[in-house]
């Protein structure tokens, strides 16, 4: 067995008839940090949404330890461990910020993670636990949302724009908390539309556009200018892949 | 003594318009469908309960041990199959499906039943009393209402207590979310109509023996429910109590004016509440 966590390949994705992912393949290690990178509607929120089942992939597979996972549904890819901290954090509004905790739990899946864990991890969110979602901060209210994947014990972590609308240092806070996090051995993939923030903490990097993967490689291997013509798409290196 | 005759009248009916309305209020919280047929389904639990004293001498409230689990069963399979497929869309689709779902099942009693209008006999409880300061207060309207006060706080608790009820009040804020908790939000959906529908088993057999039923009777129970519904408000399943218990409480003022006003009393103050609190008595707060 390699060490190979999830791998996609060939993946094709639609909403409807407008196709949103192109023949798409990326690969993630056991306990690797993947950092997505892409500008407004590169894709990078739709490949979270294929890898945790959310949505389905027309063409092309989606392998989690050597297993095809695509289409078989997020709430059984979540107790294979993979699991999203979705876009805008998604709380449950009438639920107190323990029962959005414990909604992780329902995922049945044994691990280091527990309400405790999490309070340690998040000092702040445990003197609202008695709170409903809604009534936190946005930075409480993405630590929830963190602490409530967490929950679930996963293998994959998969981060949508965790720093979205916060201050810069509520978002040093919470990737200070990502480390702690990943000394645990969870792999996590974190899509960011600031190159900076994401490309510290990843060991492996992918930058979409356009529903393809124009540039991957490792952070400090690849120069800011690489990445930021990828990113924008001027075309003048050679480095992209489709 | 006048006033406590209407008081116990008003706590019979009260206590069965909350046990008509808690259903439809668990249905529409949870999952944004009003279901016309929800009167009809009433209208079944009572036959249910009919055609098991026919085929074993039981009490109708002994019944209830059959009835309770074929209607929460019927509610499941019902959602499961049929329902789950509108939740979420247009609201005008759930309207559709579920009128014609109501139309089906008169007719389909009128053909197995005929429109002869029928009874649960309950024996001695029906007519048995106690005398409180000379007035004769009925057993079975304290009956009915301890059993509504009972399945509303069983509701409410269950809500509100236990992680069934905060893994349904998640469904309801967001069924996409709790896909990636590892929920099927499809399977907490047909438990949501199952538990409404074992609501409705309750409704059905205390209706059927407080009264004559028929096939046709769905659409005014119906038409009952929306009216303890709105009067209550969504905020709690308590609402679905007070509800009951103001409508109950009209019908019952105007039952002793008059009982040709009755049911008119009742019109007209649910109206009123409309008119001063659009939202209901016990309305649900903003987040
Ligand atoms: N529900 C939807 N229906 C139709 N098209 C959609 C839907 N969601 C996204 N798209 C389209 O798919 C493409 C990729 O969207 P996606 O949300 O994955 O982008 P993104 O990289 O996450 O962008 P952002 O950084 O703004 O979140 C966009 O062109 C978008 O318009
Ligand atoms: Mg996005």
């Amino acid at each position: 067995m390699s060490n190979t966590l999830l791998s996609l390949d060939g993946v094709d994705t639609f909403y409807g008839e407008f196709q949103a992912l192109f023949d798409l393949s990326i690969e993630v290690g056991v306990g690797e940090c993947v950092a997505l990178v892409g500008s407004n509607g590169a894709g990078k929120s739709t490949l979270l949404k294929v890898i945790s089942g959310l949505m389905s992939p027309r063409s092309g597979t989606v392998s989690l330890r050597g297993e095809n996972i695509g289409g078989v549904g997020a709430e059984t890819v979540v107790k294979k461990g993979v699991t999203l901290v979705p876009e805008g954090r998604r709380l449950f509004p009438s639920l107190t910020v323990e029962e959005n905790l414990l909604m992780g739990a329902q995922a049945k899946r044994g691990g280091p993670w527990s309400l405790e864990r999490i309070y340690q991890l998040f000092p702040n969110i445990a003197e609202r636990r008695r709170n409903l979602g809604g009534a936190l901060s946005g930075g409480q209210q993405q630590m929830v949302a963190i602490g409530r994947a967490l929950m679930t014990n996963p293998d994959l972590l998969l981060c949508d724009e965790i720093s979205l609308g916060l201050a810069p240092v509520v978002v040093r806070e919470l990737y200070e908390r990502m480390a702690t996090i990943r000394a645990q051995g969870m792999a996590v993939v974190i899509v960011e539309q600031d190159i900076g923030q994401a490309s510290k903490v990843a060991t492996k990097l992918y930058c979409l556009r356009s529903g393809r993967v124009v540039l991957e490689g490792s952070p400090s291997s690849l120069s800011r200018q690489q990445i930021t013509e990828a990113y924008f798409g001027l075309e003048t290196t050679a480095h992209g892949h489709s | 003594m006048a006033i406590l005759e209407v008081i116990v009248q008003a706590m019979m009916l009260g206590g069965l318009y909350a046990l008509f309305a808690a259903g439809l209020a668990l249905v529409f919280g949870i999952m944004r469908i009003v279901n016309l047929a929800h009167g009809d389904f009433i209208v079944i639990a009572g036959f249910l309960a009919l055609i098991v004293t026919w085929a074993i001498p039981v009490h109708p409230f002994v019944s209830l041990l059959i009835v309770i689990p074929v209607m929460a069963a019927i509610g499941y399979v019902l959602q499961r199959g049929l329902l789950n497929r509108i939740v979420g869309a247009d609201p005008m689709a759930p309207l559709l499906v579920t009128f014609g779902l109501s139309i089906l099942i008169q007719n389909a009693l009128l053909q197995a039943f005929s429109g002869d209008t029928r009874k649960l006999q309950a024996g001695a409880i029906e007519t048995s009393s106690m005398s409180i300061g000379g007035t004769a207060v009925g057993h079975y309207p304290i009956l009915v209402f301890v059993v509504a006060v009972g399945v509303i706080w069983g509701l409410q608790t269950l809500f509100y207590k236990t992680r069934l009820g905060y893994v349904l009040r998640a469904t309801s804020d967001d069924a996409q979310t709790v896909r990636l908790m590892g929920v099927d939000h499809r399977h907490i959906y047909a438990i949501a109509s199952a538990l409404a529908f074992a609501v409705i088993a309750v409704a059905g057999v205390l209706m059927a023996v407080r009264t004559n039923f028929d096939p046709t009777l769905g659409p005014a129970r119906l038409l009952t429910a929306f009216e303890v519904v709105i009067i209550g408000g969504l905020g709690s399943f308590w609402g679905a109590l007070i509800g009951g218990m103001v409508l109950g409480l009209a019908q019952a003022i105007g039952a002793r004016i008059d009982p040709g006003i009755q049911m008119l009393v009742g019109h007209v103050v649910f109206l009123l509440v409309l008119l001063v609190r659009p939202n209901g008595l016990m309305p649900k707060v903003g987040h």
